[in-house]
C-alpha cells in the first residue's frame, strides 16, 4: 500500500471522481495553472481542460452561489475555498440557501455539491489563515460537515462527499496536508460520512477530536501508556451528522471522557459532545466531562510564541490526561 | 390589424441601450392574437392579486408581496421565452410570471393560504418560493434574501453550457436587489464564460422604503451592463411589447453564444412592499396617484380594442371569466386542509442517507 500526505489523498480522490464521473468539475480560486495553493487540483488544468477546472474571480460569494446553481442544475460541483477563513462572504449561500435548497423545495431541488475548504492553524497562518471556522457549519442542519485527520480518511471520505446527494462541506487542516503521512491502498474505496473511527483502543479513558489535534491526541496516548494510563482516541470525522454511538459506546466502557480541539472552547463541538455524552451516558461516568480547546480569544497570533500559546499540543493534551485520570 | 404599439419603431422608442448592442437579431413580431392572450394573463394576474390583498385584509392570507404594476414586464418576457426549453429563476413578486408558466390561479391561492397541496413548498415556504416539479417547469425561487438566485442562476447556466445544452437561464431581480454584491458577481461571471443567461430587473424604484435616488447615482441598473462588457437594455416595463422584444433579442444572444444581457424593465410598484408594509409613510398621495396613470392593463385594453381585437362582450368574457376563476380557486383553496406535519422531518437529506431523520 503506498503511502501519501493528505494532500496527496485529496488530489488522488478528487482526480479519480472526475475521471469516473463527467459531472464533477471543480471551481475556485488559482485552482488551474497554479494548481491551488497548496496544489490539491496540481495537473488538473492539463488533464481535465479549463472546461471542468475553473479558475474564479476572488469572489467566494459567488464561488458558492454558483457552485449552488451548478448542483440544482445536475452537476456535482467541487468548489475550492482558498483558506477557510475568506469563507464568510459565501456564507449566505452555504448555509442561508444549499442547506435548506432541498428542504424548501421538498426535495424538488438537491445541491450535491462539495465545498473543499483548507482551515486550521499551527502554520504561522495569523489572524486571517488560521481560522478553525467547522463549527459555524456543523450546527446547520441540512449540511454535512466532515473534518479528517488521515490521508486514507480524507480520500475516502471525499469520494464519499462527492457521490453524496446533499451539500457536504469539506475541512482540510492544512497542517496535516504534508505533515501527516499515512498508507492508502491503491484504487476505488470510499468511507462512509457519519462514522467515527476508534484510531487507538484503551480502557481508561476516552478521548475523542477530529483534525490536526488528533494526530497530537495519539501522541499524547503513547506517552501516558508508559505511565500506565490506557487511553482510547476516537476520531470524530464527521462532525454533522455527528456519530455519538462510537462515542457512546467508548464512554460506557471507559468512563471517563475528554473533548480536544483547536476552534475556541465555548460553543464549539466538544460542548455538543459533552452534552451528549451527559444526556446518555451520565450514570456511567466516574469523571465530568473534560475539554480542552482552543482559548477565547478571537483568532490564532502570528507570533510564534503567541501562536504556540493558542494551539493544542501533545504536551497539553498529556497533562489533561493526567488530571482527568486522577480524578 | 397589428397597434401602434407593435409597429417597428416601438422598440426604439419604448426601450435604449444602456450598453453594448448585442447581436441584434429580435423576435418574430407578435400579433393581434399574441397581445389578447397577453392582456388575457394580466387581467387574470390583476384579479388574482387584488383577491389575494382583499384576502389577506381580512387576515385570511399571512403575507403578500403585491405584482400589481409588474404584469406588463412580466408577461412580455415571458411570451419572449420558451416555458419547456428554458429556465426562470425568479423572486417573491412574480405572480404574473407564474401564471404565464401555466401555474394555475388554486395552485398559487394554495400558497397564499399556506395549504396542503402547494406546489413550490407544500407550504413550507412563503407564498411563490420553492421550486415546481423540473419535469412540468423550471421555476425556482428558493428564498427571501434578495439577490442570491443571481450566483446560483449563473450556475445554472454554466451547467447548461458545461453540457452544450441551448438553453436560456433567466435570473429575476429588482432594483434593490441590484446593490448586492452577488448581483455584481453574477454578471461578472457570466460575462467572462458568455453564459446564456439574461439578467431581468424590474424596476419599481423602491427598495422597500428607500427610493432609486438613494440606492444608486446612476440613471438606470442597465447602464452598468457596460462594466460587464454585455448588452444592457432599458425597456418601458409598462409596455409588454417592449419587453417581449428586449426579452426576445436578449434571448437570441443568449442562444446565439454570444452570453448576457441585462435587461431592466421600468415599472411602478401600485401597492406598499408586501401587505406588511405601509407606503404612505415614505411616498406622497400624488406620487401614489399618477403612478396608476399608465396602468399598462386599461392602456392595453385600449390599443386592442382600438385596432378592433376586443370589443365589450369580448373583453367581459375575459374579465368576468377571470373573476369566475378566481373565485372558484379561492372555495377550492379555503376548502383543503393546511398540511399536517406528516414529513416534517422529511427532505433534510436524502432519504436513506446520512442524517436522514424520515
Amino acid at each position: 500500500m503506498p503511502e501519501m500526505t493528505v494532500i496527496e489523498a485529496v488530489r488522488e480522490a478528487l482526480r479519480e471522481e472526475m475521471e469516473r464521473d463527467t459531472t464533477v468539475f471543480t471551481m475556485g480560486e488559482d485552482i488551474g495553472a497554479r494548481g491551488g495553493v497548496f496544489l490539491a487540483t496540481e495537473g488538473f488544468i492539463d488533464q481535465f481542460g479549463a472546461g471542468r477546472v475553473i479558475d474564479t474571480p476572488l469572489a467566494e460569494a459567488s464561488i458558492g452561489g454558483i457552485a449552488l446553481g451548478a448542483a440544482v442544475n445536475g452537476m456535482r460541483p467541487v468548489a475550492e475555498i482558498e483558506f477557510g477563513d475568506f469563507i464568510w462572504p459565501a456564507v449566505n449561500q452555504i448555509i442561508g440557501e444549499a442547506a435548506r435548497v432541498r428542504y424548501g423545495t421538498q426535495g424538488r431541488r438537491t445541491a450535491p455539491m462539495v465545498l473543499r475548504v483548507p482551515y486550521g492553524g499551527g502554520v504561522r497562518g495569523g489572524l486571517f489563515h488560521s481560522q478553525s471556522i467547522e463549527v459555524a457549519f456543523a450546527h446547520q442542519p441540512g449540511l454535512k460537515v466532515i473534518a479528517p485527520a488521515t490521508p486514507y480518511d480524507a480520500k475516502g471520505l471525499l469520494k464519499s462527499a462527492i457521490r453524496d446527494d446533499d451539500p457536504v462541506i469539506f475541512f482540510e487542516h492544512k497542517r496535516t496536508y504534508r505533515l501527516v503521512k499515512g498508507d492508502v491502498p491503491d484504487g476505488d474505496y470510499t468511507i462512509p460520512i457519519g462514522q467515527a473511527d476508534v484510531k487507538r483502543t484503551g480502557s481508561d479513558m476516552t478521548i475523542v477530536s477530529y483534525g490536526l489535534v488528533l494526530h497530537y491526541c495519539l501522541e499524547a496516548a503513547a506517552t501516558l501508556a508508559e505511565e500506565g494510563i490506557d487511553v482510547e482516541v476516537v476520531d470524530l470525522r464527521t462532525l454533522r451528522p455527528l456519530d455519538t454511538g462510537t462515542v457512546l459506546e467508548s464512554v460506557r466502557k471507559t468512563s471517563k471522557a475528554m473533548v480536544v480541539h483547536e476552534d475556541t472552547k465555548a460553543g464549539g463541538i466538544g460542548g455538543e459532545i459533552a452534552a451528549v455524552i451527559a444526556e446518555e451516558a451520565f450514570e456511567d461516568l466516574d469523571a465530568p466531562v473534560k475539554r480542552l480547546a482552543g482559548p477565547e480569544v478571537p483568532a490564532m497570533p502570528f507570533s510564534p510564541l503567541l501562536e504556540a500559546e493558542f494551539m493544542p499540543s501533545a504536551e497539553k493534551i498529556a497533562t489533561a490526561i493526567r488530571e482527568l485520570a486522577a480524578y | 390589424m397589428l397597434s401602434e404599439q407593435t409597429s417597428p419603431d416601438n422598440f426604439e422608442k419604448n426601450s435604449r441601450l444602456a450598453g453594448p448592442a448585442g447581436n441584434g437579431a429580435g423576435p418574430p413580431p407578435l400579433n393581434d392574437a399574441d397581445l389578447l392572450e397577453m392582456y388575457r394573463t394580466m387581467v387574470l394576474s390583476r384579479t388574482l392579486d387584488q383577491r389575494i390583498w382583499q384576502m389577506n385584509r381580512q387576515g385570511r392570507a399571512a403575507i403578500v408581496a403585491s405584482a400589481q404594476g409588474h404584469e406588463a414586464a412580466q408577461v412580455g418576457a415571458i411570451r419572449a421565452l420558451d416555458p419547456e426549453r428554458d429556465r426562470f429563476y425568479i423572486y417573491y413578486r412574480e405572480l404574473t410570471t407564474m401564471l404565464a408558466l401555466g401555474i394555475t390561479p388554486l395552485e398559487l391561492l394554495l400558497g397564499f393560504l399556506a395549504k396542503d397541496g402547494e406546489p413550490l413548498s407544500g407550504a413550507r415556504q412563503f407564498p411563490l418560493h420553492g421550486a415546481i416539479d423540473r419535469s412540468r417547469r423550471d421555476i425556482v425561487s428558493f428564498s427571501n434574501v434578495v439577490a442570491t438566485q443571481m450566483p446560483q442562476a449563473v450556475g445554472v447556466s454554466l451547467a447548461d453550457k458545461m453540457r452544450g445544452e441551448k438553453r436560456v437561464t433567466v435570473a429575476y431581480f429588482g432594483d434593490g436587489a441590484s446593490s448586492m454584491g452577488e448581483t455584481h458577481e453574477a454578471m461578472n461571471f457570466a460575462s467572462i464564460h458568455r453564459l446564456p443567461i439574461i439578467f431581468f430587473c424590474e424596476n419599481n424604484k423602491y427598495a422597500i422604503s428607500v427610493p432609486l435616488a438613494q440606492q444608486m447615482n446612476i440613471e438606470s441598473v442597465a447602464t452598468r451592463a457596460a462594466g460587464y462588457g454585455i448588452p444592457g437594455i432599458e425597456v418601458n416595463g409598462f409596455d409588454p411589447v417592449a419587453v417581449y422584444e428586449a426579452v426576445g433579442a436578449a434571448a437570441n444572444h443568449a442562444l446565439a453564444g454570444d452570453g448576457p444581457t441585462l435587461v431592466e424593465a421600468v415599472v411602478e410598484r401600485f401597492l406598499p412592499h408586501t401587505s406588511d408594509d405601509d407606503d404612505t409613510l415614505y411616498r406622497s398621495p400624488e406620487d401614489l396617484e399618477g403612478i396608476r396613470d399608465l396602468d399598462p392593463i386599461p392602456a392595453t385594453e385600449k390599443i386592442l380594442r382600438a385596432s378592433g381585437v376586443l370589443d365589450d362582450a369580448m373583453d367581459e368574457e375575459i374579465k368576468s371569466g377571470a373573476q369566475t376563476t378566481v373565485n372558484q380557486a379561492t372555495e377550492d383553496a379555503e376548502n383543503a386542509p393546511f398540511p399536517e406535519p406528516h414529513d416534517f422531518y422529511e427532505q433534510v437529506y436524502a432519504p436513506g442517507s446520512p442524517g436522514d431523520q424520515s
